[in-house]
């Protein structure tokens, strides 16, 4: 597993070499109990080889627990994971070749930095003369090595951060896991962290499973991501494709802002309408007709002062200037719907109590079909 | 104040400068601060000051260690001291060690039981018990004869040191179990997981990272039991084991008197063994808080125990269990029997003893109540005082007052009874016509120095979960800072200033060392010297048994009281949070 052609691959791997080791996920039909309770149930995903996916959905949703079962943690689940083709569901945590970013960090207290990046190459039995300059290497990845000899307790919360990082990915393992790895750190720090570990990753190619309750997270660092809520997987996608195209309410309403409207879909020949329930007509691309619900982002509804045909009337009852954006709450079509109009200098605002006119970009918007999320 | 301070003589400024403008806070800081360097720092500075002065010139020397290391007898007891000590800490480590590990280990459904074995040695004093386990364990105790007639040989469970060493370490192995699980107990599952993760597990886990981390617990609990039997007087009296230090340092004073120097050097080499002690151990802990444990996150995680595993886990506590409840069976035997003495068990059984230390112990019991009652009253005052001081307010030196109070803790009770027959041996008393030294008050300050620390601790522990946003709500709706304390944080500490109570109550209630050195007539001796009475004579012994049990369920009610108190009020705030 650790041959000598593999000493230096942490710190001066080719994309070529590491392409090799990459490895995927696979997880079929998945269920996890605590007792009584089902936290997992059903769950299917693929991760592909060298892939950077999240984790994503408020807490209670079941994402660390399923990041723990990949890592071994936890009750044992029924069904099927497999890493690199391998079924690990029945081997211990210290069989998986796994390596998991603990949220705490948990850096041993008692433990040296340096020691603490030894433990897992001490564990499998390297050679003491290889141990000391795999550390080092581990650490300038890292950017820590002027720290090695500190102690855990003397460390600020990016660089215990970074530690624990670098005791992870030292014993080269297949798949890296991160479990809210962002989650203690200031937000100045958090934005540099998750640029630092996107850069990582794509430099050592290593699988990475990421798992947030923050969708800007997600957003910027995955390339792909899953939805979990309920201890099921809501959607599985890019970014954009979950942000552009929710499957259901839920994942339309956690990512982002969003205003939903109750109706249906009607068909008039060619053009495709949705009328809300309060007998707005909106004209939009494809859907089928039926009930349903639609889905308008406050940035793709434009607030304009003539009506006409396609628009629907309202009054603005507040308004809240964002810097870069001036958020309008419009009363219409009997629901108060949150309009963004992008703000420069010398951009006219609408006073609270104007009467106002909301034009939906029809290509934008996205009906959600009754029965699709709550 | 007058614009020119130039105008004013010297004879305006004077008094101002002698007697500063004190807040009421300050003045029972040094209020305080008087009484615990009245009563605790120059009585221990007094014995330890007279081990170096010469006995009859008053010149400062070394003579006197010169001629207590010269003393093959001196020589043989400070060994003897050293070596009962360590090797409780070893039986004891052997005894807390097991527990400790199943019960935070596994899912283990004896774990209650273990938990209430903790504190059932607690509410014993070990010299209570001694002659019980003497009974038991003994030459010609119970053990041994069932050993003789079945195997033909015998086990010197009690025979000199190794009856020190037994008793101690069955009654203070509760110290590490309780500090070494709580270490355990706080470390953080993830510590474990993230060492599994990298591929360790079993032992090499324990030794690696488990252990480690529990070490500073562990440390704790041990300097602890050495200290505690480093310095205790009645055990290794009543075993009649006299080559040891604290009997020494008793029997020089008791019967050669207050001017031999042999009491105070010994007083002085348990002080600092006490201090280095302490000292030694933390050192070790220093930068060493190894709390892990997350918000939300749980210990280490449990396992369910196989079914030999099971068994083996029950027979171990079953087998310490019995181990450590003997002096219990033995004390109520032998409080219950008529006679018991080369036999397995007594030869009947009777409440005769009982009738006995009734008719005889009155005295005793009433004298405990007085001076234990008085001596926690003063203490959960002293303490409170204390704790607010050091939380509440910026007073200089709030620190120096806190740890002068808290180091009573380090000052064995032999010493501390050394220094205030020194000190107060001269001074007579107005109206009673005693010297202080003899006066029963001097027993009840005694005890209250002694159990201050216990108090304290439940004080700070009280004040520190009142929120400060409390009084300021208080004070912002017009309330004075001596209204503020009485209305709202005097209340919200009553819980944990009645927990204290009890807990210096009980522990004073059986205290021995030092009140034995200044007990000056039976009339004015408590419960405890009277047990140590009762049993110097074989005839005694069933009423000093049944006093014996008087004293436990004086401490196991006062525990289980304190216990009560502290769980309601927990409760209480629960419930509080919750609307």
């Amino acid at each position: 597993m650790n041959d000598s052609t593999q000493l230096e691959a942490p710190a001066v791997a080719k994309n070529g070499d590491m392409k090799q080791r990459m490895v995927g996920i696979e997880i079929e039909n998945l269920h996890l109990s605590f007792g009584q309770t089902e936290v997992l149930s059903g769950v299917d995903l693929t991760i592909e080889p060298g892939e950077f996916f999240a984790f994503l959905g408020p807490s209670g949703s079941g994402k660390s627990t399923l990041l723990r079962a990949i890592a071994g943690f936890g009750p044992r689940p029924r069904g099927m994971i497999r890493i690199g083709g391998r079924d690990v569901i029945d081997l211990p945590p210290w069989k998986r070749n796994v390596g998991m970013v603990f949220q705490s960090y948990a850096l041993w207290p008692h433990l040296s930095v340096r020691e603490n990046v030894a433990f897992g190459l001490r564990e499998l039995r390297f050679p003491r003369a290889e141990i000391g300059p795999r550390v080092d290497a581990a650490l300038d990845l890292v950017g820590l090595r002027d720290l090695a000899d500190r102690m855990p307790n003397q460390l600020s919360g990016g660089q215990q951060q970074r530690i624990a990082l670098a005791r992870t990915v030292v014993v080269e393992p297949q798949v890296l896991l991160l479990d809210e790895p962002l989650s203690n750190l200031d937000a100045n720090l958090r934005v540099q962290m998750r640029r630092e570990l996107l850069a990582l990753q794509r430099k050592l190619g290593l699988t990475t499973i990421f798992v947030t309750h923050d969708q800007e997270e997600a957003n910027t660092t995955s390339d792909r991501m899953a939805v979990l809520d309920g201890g099921v997987i809501q959607q599985v996608g890019t970014p954009q494709q979950l942000y552009d195209a929710p499957c259901n309410l839920f994942v339309a309403g956690f990512l982002g802002t969003a205003n939903i409207l109750e109706g249906r879909v009607e068909r008039d020949g060619e053009a495709v309408r949705f009328v809300t329930t309060t007998g707005e007509a909106l004209p939009i691309a494809e859907a089928e007709p039926g009930r349903g619900s639609i889905v308008l982002r406050p940035q793709n509804i434009t607030l304009t002062t003539d009506g006409g045909p396609g628009t629907i009337a309202g009054e603005v009852v507040h308004r809240e200037f964002l810097g870069s954006q001036i958020r309008y709450i419009v009363q219409a079509a009997g629901a108060e719907i949150i309009v963004d109009q992008s703000h420069s200098v010398g951009t006219d605002w609408q006073e609270i109590g104007a009467k106002v006119s909301l034009r939906i970009n029809a290509r934008t918007a996205v009906v959600i079909p009754r029965g699709h999320g709550a | 104040m007058p614009d020119t301070p130039a105008t004013g003589n010297l004879a305006d400024k004077l008094p101002s400068a002698l007697f500063p403008r004190l807040s009421a806070t300050a003045l029972v800081a040094v209020l305080i601060a008087i009484i615990l360097i009245g009563l605790l720092l120059i009585p221990v500075l007094l014995v330890i000051y007279v081990a170096f002065q010469d006995p009859n010139t008053g010149a400062l020397t070394l003579n006197n260690f010169r001629d207590f290391f010269s003393s093959s007898l001196f020589r043989e007891s400070f060994w003897n001291s050293f070596y009962v000590s360590a090797m409780s800490v070893v039986i004891a480590t052997a005894i807390a060690l097991p527990l400790a590990y199943i019960t935070t280990r596994f899912n283990f459904a004896g774990s209650i039981l273990i938990q209430s074995l903790g504190f059932i040695p607690l509410i014993m004093p070990p010299f209570v018990g001694a002659v019980a386990m003497q009974l038991i364990f003994g030459r010609n105790g119970t053990v041994n004869l069932l050993l003789r007639d079945s195997f033909g040989f015998t086990i010197p469970f009690m025979d000199g040191l190794n009856g020190v060493i037994l008793v101690q370490s069955i009654h203070y192995f509760p110290f590490i179990l309780i500090n070494l699980s709580a270490s355990l107990r706080n470390i953080d599952r993830s510590m474990e997981e993230a060492a599994q993760n990298l591929g360790s597990h079993g032992m090499r886990l324990f030794r690696r990272i488990v252990f480690p981390l529990a070490m500073p617990g562990y440390i704790a609990g041990a300097a602890l039991v050495f200290i505690k039997v480093f310095d205790d007087l009645g055990t290794p009296l009543l075993l009649n084991v006299n080559n040891m230090l604290a009997p020494q340092a008793f029997l020089r004073i008791s019967s050669i008197g207050i001017s031999d120097p042999m009491g105070y050097v010994i007083s002085f080499i348990l002080v600092m063994f006490s201090i280095f002690s302490l000292w030694a151990s933390f050192l070790f802990m220093r930068g060493k808080d190894y709390a892990t444990v997350q918000k939300g996150g749980g210990g280490l995680s449990r396992r369910d125990l196989k079914l030999g595993e099971k068994i083996l886990a029950y027979g171990v506590v079953l087998l310490i269990l019995a181990f450590v409840l003997s002096p219990h069976i033995g004390l109520t035997l032998l409080a219950f029997g008529t006679i018991w003495s080369f036999a397995p068990l007594p030869d009947g059984y009777t409440l005769k003893n009982f009738v006995t230390m009734w008719q005889t112990s009155g005295q005793y019991i009433s004298n405990t109540i007085l001076y234990a009652g008085l001596a926690a009253l003063a203490d959960v005052i002293i303490g409170t005082a204390i704790a607010y001081i050091v939380l509440r307010t910026r007073i200089f030196g709030r620190k120096a007052l806190d740890y002068l109070a808290t180091a009573a803790l380090a000052v064995p009770g032999v010493v501390l009874g050394i220094g205030y027959l020194r000190l107060f041996h001269g001074i007579e008393v107005p109206f009673v016509g005693k010297p202080m030294a003899s006066w029963w008050v001097i027993i009840a300050l005694a005890l209250m120095i002694r159990r201050l620390p216990y108090a304290l601790r439940a004080c700070t522990a009280a004040l520190q979960q009142v929120s400060v946003a409390l009084e300021e709500a208080a004070e912002n709706l017009g309330a004075t800072k001596g209204r503020t304390i009485r209305r709202v944080v005097i209340p919200l500490m009553t819980a944990g200033i009645l927990a204290g109570f009890v807990t210096s109550f009980a522990t004073a209630a059986v205290e021995l060392s030092a009140t034995i050195m200044l007990v000056s007539s039976d009339a004015d001796a408590p419960l405890a010297y009277g047990i140590y009475l009762f049993m110097q004579t074989p005839s005694g012994r069933g009423a000093g048994a049944a006093l014996g049990l008087v004293a436990v369920l004086i401490v196991g009610l006062g525990t289980f009281i304190s216990q009560l108190i502290v769980e309601r009020d927990k409760k209480y705030r629960m419930n509080g949070q919750d609307q």
